[in-house]
């Protein structure tokens, strides 16, 4: 599988490098009769072929060698034409081979396939190896040497060497004398060599080096020797991997703790400041996420050219819808029942079954589809680490809404009050701050943030009336864990659960690690009842 | 001095983030003292009052009740139960309760849960608390709700309560707080009643009500202590018209 | 000493809900039994069932009350010890079924011959034997009250932190009874059961036996908690919800206070799962649902907290409310639901029985009566004499 999409990866790096090489029109037509030519007689002269084709060096000729390959290429019966055939429906979409042109669609009764054997195949695959190994450009050679390691090709071992010698790029060179050491591990070679090989693989230490390396140490023919230092470069990989695990722990840590983060973030708020426990803001944050999808929907409809854009409109709608829906119920529910905290959050149970029933209503019961803009798909590699990249948005964009909302909370007015009544209630309405006014428009910050955590969390999580659930348990935690009132408490408290989350998993299971992480925070209470980060003094007992 | 002494501070401190609300705090009660401490806002009066009472640890510094039982290792219920008993500034009392049940829960009596789950009212605790009604002056209200109270009867019922306990040692936080004058006058003349049998911390702002009292003063401020002595002499020193008094 | 103890339970008040109680406890199952199907006063068993439902409901609704009401501790966790009450009861039941499951294993309940397990795990013993599973009824959520109640009241957790604090305790149960591994029955709980101390569960008489036992065990918990709740300890509770730091300065330890009230609360919970659970035919993992334990709350709310009629009112209106709801309007429910959670807090803060007590109160007739406690309290306004 990995293979395959390697070679897609090749492929369309040849095709890169073929539209810098199409100028050269002559060129392409000096090829052409030899391309031609793959489809005379049968494997013996096809294999011939090949040959010919290699020693031309020009990687022009790499996509019609691939397409031959995996069974795509076919003689036009009109023009006795070399094509590739892609499937279209019941037909077969044609290309050119040399220049990539698109020649229409045919049914395939007008074509015939040149077959192909597994021997043509591996002749195929050195002869691309070669070419693509002398290419012009370092990353085709990156990615033929790359090839070349994962297929462990015993024939390219002279090619390799080859191009070993004629190589410049110093990165590129280690890649080639690592296959060259995996093909060395795998034919007939003098010990010390191999032990040479092995320490070539040991220098790699990932998981494809360790796979090889096990296969030698396993192998009962393997003379002493090369065993010790395949197992001593065994030893030497686990501990490398095992410390890019941690790391990979780590991230998935990171990963949770930011989602954590955006959800307990405005409750923490809310908290904070008044002391009420919001049991709909996870809603809030399921308000948002379907804000997205509303987002998503229109401009599926109406401007499918902006679906890229579609989460930088959605925040600030999110934003503002859940930040009035927010005001809307601290003046409506919340304000009548300051003092009662145990009340407001029955209350505001009510409001999220309220809230939830009519999403339900609206929308209907079942998941709906949220997309990822293409900057959030897919994942990289680090080092031995993946990464994907809507988790990596995620984490920056969690640490950015942090960063905004302290900015919010240290640098304006607003902040100046919130922070005063968070100390001192009376005395910052004494002072001639408008408690409820501060009040309100906390909760809509707190529920408005909810609603960006809503967009945030549409593209890692099932967008539907439960979402919000999920989260309010967990944001809780966060908050009593970091200690109220203090929005580095959250952070802390956030990675923190996050991270210890990760690290208990493998060991305990996903339910296992959250009820010991719930069992956790129930005894950490006894010992520090207001958390990591407590405000201390006699305001806090009023 | 600490083998002699009903209530011995010694160089107590307590700090909040950094605000010491009691700085090296020494302070001497004997038995059988009514003591009035005054100061200005912020200088430890109440925080000292939560040291004694079990409600905050002081940071360093020696508490010790009777010479020889260290306060800063008991909690509340052990302290009250110990015969240090409380008024609040502001009187709380159980407002859900009828007075009746209010002098009956503070009654001296087992304060176990299973004691009180079968506890039955003896004729004699009948007549403790009548004796209380009276004395507070409450005996026609017995079966109203504490909440129905005005604010002196509250007062008043919250001493009753202190009384009930039957402490070695009364702590008052402003007693006179919104009381009538002639209400503050009583108030003087019962604190000085009970004077007679134990001993009492007072705290208050109100200097006449002081006056009325006529005993050793301490001034606090800062967290420790300014100046002691009779109300005439702090009333001359220099700098406790400085700092409270004012010119 | 105890003579007197359970003689303050009862006046006339009381005796007047007692007798109503009593009624319903001999009716339903007497128009059950003893008329015809085709009698127009005859009660259908599923009928009886449902009711039976209510009554445990009830109970656990009074149990809820027993420390929101009287002590201020708002649990929103009292679902896992109603659900732990209920696995006890299933436990027995389940191997009651003995060699008639699916798979015919004398022993072993059918999940875990599925689950290829070889023997039965040490919990399980000893659930053959009614009394005993009887005992951990009780024991079980009044072990895990008391455990919790230890450490949460002991370090003063109190407020909405100990009502979030509770409902991650359920959460944590739901999540650690929905695996497999647990040993009782994972995703799909207990069910097919098929006879409880020898009587078949489906049978009419047993049905009506369940209901009666509902109704008995409704009738002594709740004389149970009133005698609780009128005596000097009752007194304290309530203190202890008004002004806790004042009761600890008269030398009462909260902590102890309210650690007995709740242990003694989650065992009637537990004892509500246990009836609750023959009358449904099954339990499983999502009776430890968090959304369920709030809805007892507002049972407990809506009849009004602090009183004793109040709670038992509440459930049986509520639920009877929600079926209706759920066959006619199934998606109204929730609404309807969350709605009456806000009015209740904003417009009801003492419930139906404080309302009924408010009108009461204005009428001409009942000016004299006005002394009676507004506020939520024990309803006693004098020691009696």
């Amino acid at each position: 599988m990995s293979l395959k999409n390697l070679m897609i990866c090749l492929l369309a790096l040849v095709m890169g490098c073929m539209v810098q090489t199409t100028g050269h029109a002559e060129g392409v037509e000096v090829l052409r009769p030899l391309v031609n030519a793959l489809a005379k007689g049968g494997f013996k002269e096809t294999e011939a072929q090949v040959g010919a084709l290699a020693a031309t060096a020009n990687p022009a000729v790499a996509p019609a060698l691939e397409a031959l390959s995996n069974g795509d290429l076919y003689e036009r019966k009109s023009d006795k034409l070399v094509v590739i055939g892609t499937k279209a429906g019941a037909d077969l979409a044609l290309t050119d081979p040399l220049t990539g042109e698109a020649l229409g669609t045919t049914s395939p009764a007008a074509l015939t396939k040149i077959k192909v054997n597994n021997g043509l195949r591996r002749t195929i695959r050195s002869a691309l190896g070669g070419l693509t190994l002398m290419a012009p450009d370092p990353q085709v050679r990156m990615a033929a040497a790359g090839a070349m390691f994962k297929s462990v090709d015993v024939e390219g071992l002279a090619l390799l060497d080859a191009a070993i010698a004629a190589e410049t790029d110093a990165r590129v060179l280690t890649v080639m004398q690592e296959a060259r050491a995996a093909v060395l591990l795998a034919v007939d070679a003098p010990e010390t060599t191999k032990i040479e090989a092995v320490r070539v693989l040991a220098g790699r230490g990932d998981r494809d080096a360790l796979s090889i390396l096990t296969g030698v140490a396993g192998n009962a023919g393997t003379p002493v020797a090369l065993r010790d230092a395949a197992t001593r470069a065994i030893t030497g990989i686990n501990q490398n991997l095992a410390l890019w695990d941690v790391g990979q722990n780590v991230w998935y840590g990171i990963s949770l703790g930011s989602v954590l983060l955006l959800a307990a973030i405005g409750l923490a708020i809310t908290f904070g400041v008044m002391g009420v426990i919001n049991m709909a803001h996870g809603e809030m944050v399921m308000i948002g996420a379907y804000v997205t999808f509303m987002v998503q929907e229109v401009i599926r409809t109406t401007a499918p050219g902006l679906f890229g854009g579609s989460l930088a409109i959605a925040l600030p709608l999110a934003f503002l819808v859940t930040a009035l829906i927010g005001i809307a119920i601290e003046r409506g529910i919340i304000r009548f029942l300051y003092g009662r905290p145990l009340e407001t959050l029955l209350a505001t149970w009510g409001l999220s079954l309220i809230l939830q029933q009519a999403v339900r209503s609206i929308f209907g019961p079942t998941n709906r589809e949220v997309g990822n803009p293409d900057w959030m798909s897919g994942a990289f590699q680090l080092g031995e680490m993946t990464i994907t990249y809507n988790r990596l948005w995620i984490v920056v964009f969690s640490l950015l809404v942090f960063a905004g909302l302290m900015l919010v909370l240290k640098k304006t007015p607003f902040g100046l009050y919130t922070r005063a009544v968070t100390q001192n209630r009376r005395m910052a309405a004494s002072m001639g701050i408008r408690t409820p006014w501060i009040d309100a428009l906390t909760f809509g910050l707190g529920s408005g943030i909810a609603g960006i955590a809503g967009v945030a969390l549409s593209q890692i999580d099932n967008v539907s009336p439960n979402l919000g659930q999920g989260y309010i348990i967990d944001s809780f935690m966060v908050v009593v864990f970091g200690g109220v009132g203090n929005l580095w408490g959250t952070l802390v408290g956030a990675l923190t659960l996050g991270v210890v989350n990760k690290f208990l998993e493998p060991y305990a299971g996903a339910v296992l690690a959250k009820i010991l992480m719930l069992v956790f925070i129930i005894l950490f209470i006894q010992k520090r009842p207001r958390g990591l980060f407590a405000l201390k003094g006699r305001a806090v007992e009023a | 001095m600490r083998q002699s002494s009903l209530l011995y501070f010694d160089g107590v401190s307590v700090s909040f983030d950094g605000f010491r609300a009691l700085n090296s705090l020494s302070l001497v009660i004997e038995p059988g003292e009514m003591r009035a401490i005054i100061g200005p806002n912020g200088a430890g009066k109440t925080t000292m009052m939560d040291v004694i009472t079990g409600k905050t640890r002081p940071d360093s510094g020696e508490v010790f009740f009777g010479g020889a039982t260290d306060l800063t290792r008991m909690d509340e219920a052990a302290i009250a139960e110990l015969g240090i008993g409380r008024k609040f500034q502001k009187p709380t009392v159980f407002e859900s309760h009828t007075v009746w049940d209010n002098l009956e829960l503070a009654l001296k009596a087992p304060r176990g849960p299973f004691s009180t789950l079968f506890h039955v009212l003896r004729p004699a605790e009948r007549a403790r608390i009548e004796d209380l009604l009276e004395l507070i002056r409450l005996g026609s209200r017995r079966d109203d709700l504490a909440a129905n109270l005005s604010h002196g009867q509250k007062q008043w019922l919250e001493i009753g309560m202190l009384l009930a306990q039957e402490p070695q040692l009364l702590l008052v936080d402003e007693p006179a707080a919104g009381m009538t004058d002639a209400e503050t006058a009583e108030t003087a003349d019962l604190l000085r009643d009970i004077n007679k049998t134990r001993s009492v911390v007072v705290v208050e702002h109100d200097m006449t009500f002081i006056r009325a009292l006529g005993v050793k003063v301490t001034v606090l401020h800062e967290g420790s202590v300014l100046a002691e002595g009779s109300i005439d002499h702090v009333s001359s020193d220099e700098r406790v018209v400085e700092v409270y008094l004012g010119r | 000493m105890i003579t007197s103890f359970l003689v303050r339970a009862f006046d006339r008040q009381a005796a007047l809900f007692l007798a109503i109680l009593g009624l319903v406890i001999v009716a339903v199952p007497a128009l059950n039994l003893l008329l015809p199907p085709d009698h127009p006063l005859h009660v259908p068993t599923y009928a009886v069932s449902l009711m039976g439902k209510y009554l445990t409901y009830a109970l656990l609704a009074l149990s809820v009350d027993l420390v929101w009401g009287y002590c201020g501790i708002l649990s929103l966790g009292h679902g896992a010890f109603f659900a732990l009450g209920g696995y006890a009861m299933g436990m027995y039941l389940m191997r009651q079924i003995g060699p008639r499951g699916v798979y015919g294993d004398p022993v072993l309940p059918d999940f875990m011959v599925f689950l290829n397990w070889k023997e039965l795990p040490w919990y399980w013993t000893g659930f053959d034997m009614f009394p005993y599973a009887l005992m951990m009824v009780l024991l079980v959520p009044g072990v895990l009250a008391f455990i919790f109640g230890w450490f949460a009241f002991r370090s003063r957790v109190s407020g909405v932190y100990l009502s979030i604090i509770t409902q991650a305790l359920t959460y944590a149960l739901l999540l650690a009874f929905f695996r497999n591994d647990m040993g009782f029955g994972g995703n799909n709980g207990l069910t097919d059961f098929k006879d409880i101390l020898g009587f078949p569960v489906q049978a009419d008489g047993t049905r009506a036996a369940l209901f009666v036992a509902s109704g008995l065990a409704l009738v002594l918990c709740f004389l149970l908690a009133r005698s609780v709740t009128r005596s000097k300890l009752g007194k304290v509770l309530v203190a202890v919800r008004d002004a806790e730091s004042r009761t600890r300065f008269l030398g009462y330890r909260v902590e102890h206070y309210k650690l007995f009230v709740w242990t003694l609360s989650a065992m009637m919970a537990g004892l509500a799962g246990a009836l609750y659970v023959p009358q449904v035919g099954i339990i499983n993992p999502g009776e430890f649902e968090p959304a369920n334990s709030i809805e007892a709350v507002i049972w407990v709310a809506v009849g009004g907290r602090g009183t004793l009629f109040g709670p038992i009112f509440g459930a049986v209106l509520v639920n009877y409310g929600k079926t209706w709801f759920t066959a006619v309007l199934p998606e109204v429910w929730l609404f309807a639901l969350g709605a009456l959670f806000v009015v209740v807090t904003l417009f009801l803060p003492k419930g139906l029985v404080g309302l009924a007590a408010m009108v009461r109160a204005r009428l001409p007739r009942h000016r004299t009566l006005k002394s009676e406690p507004a506020t939520p309290s024990t309803g006693e306004p004098q020691p009696a004499e």
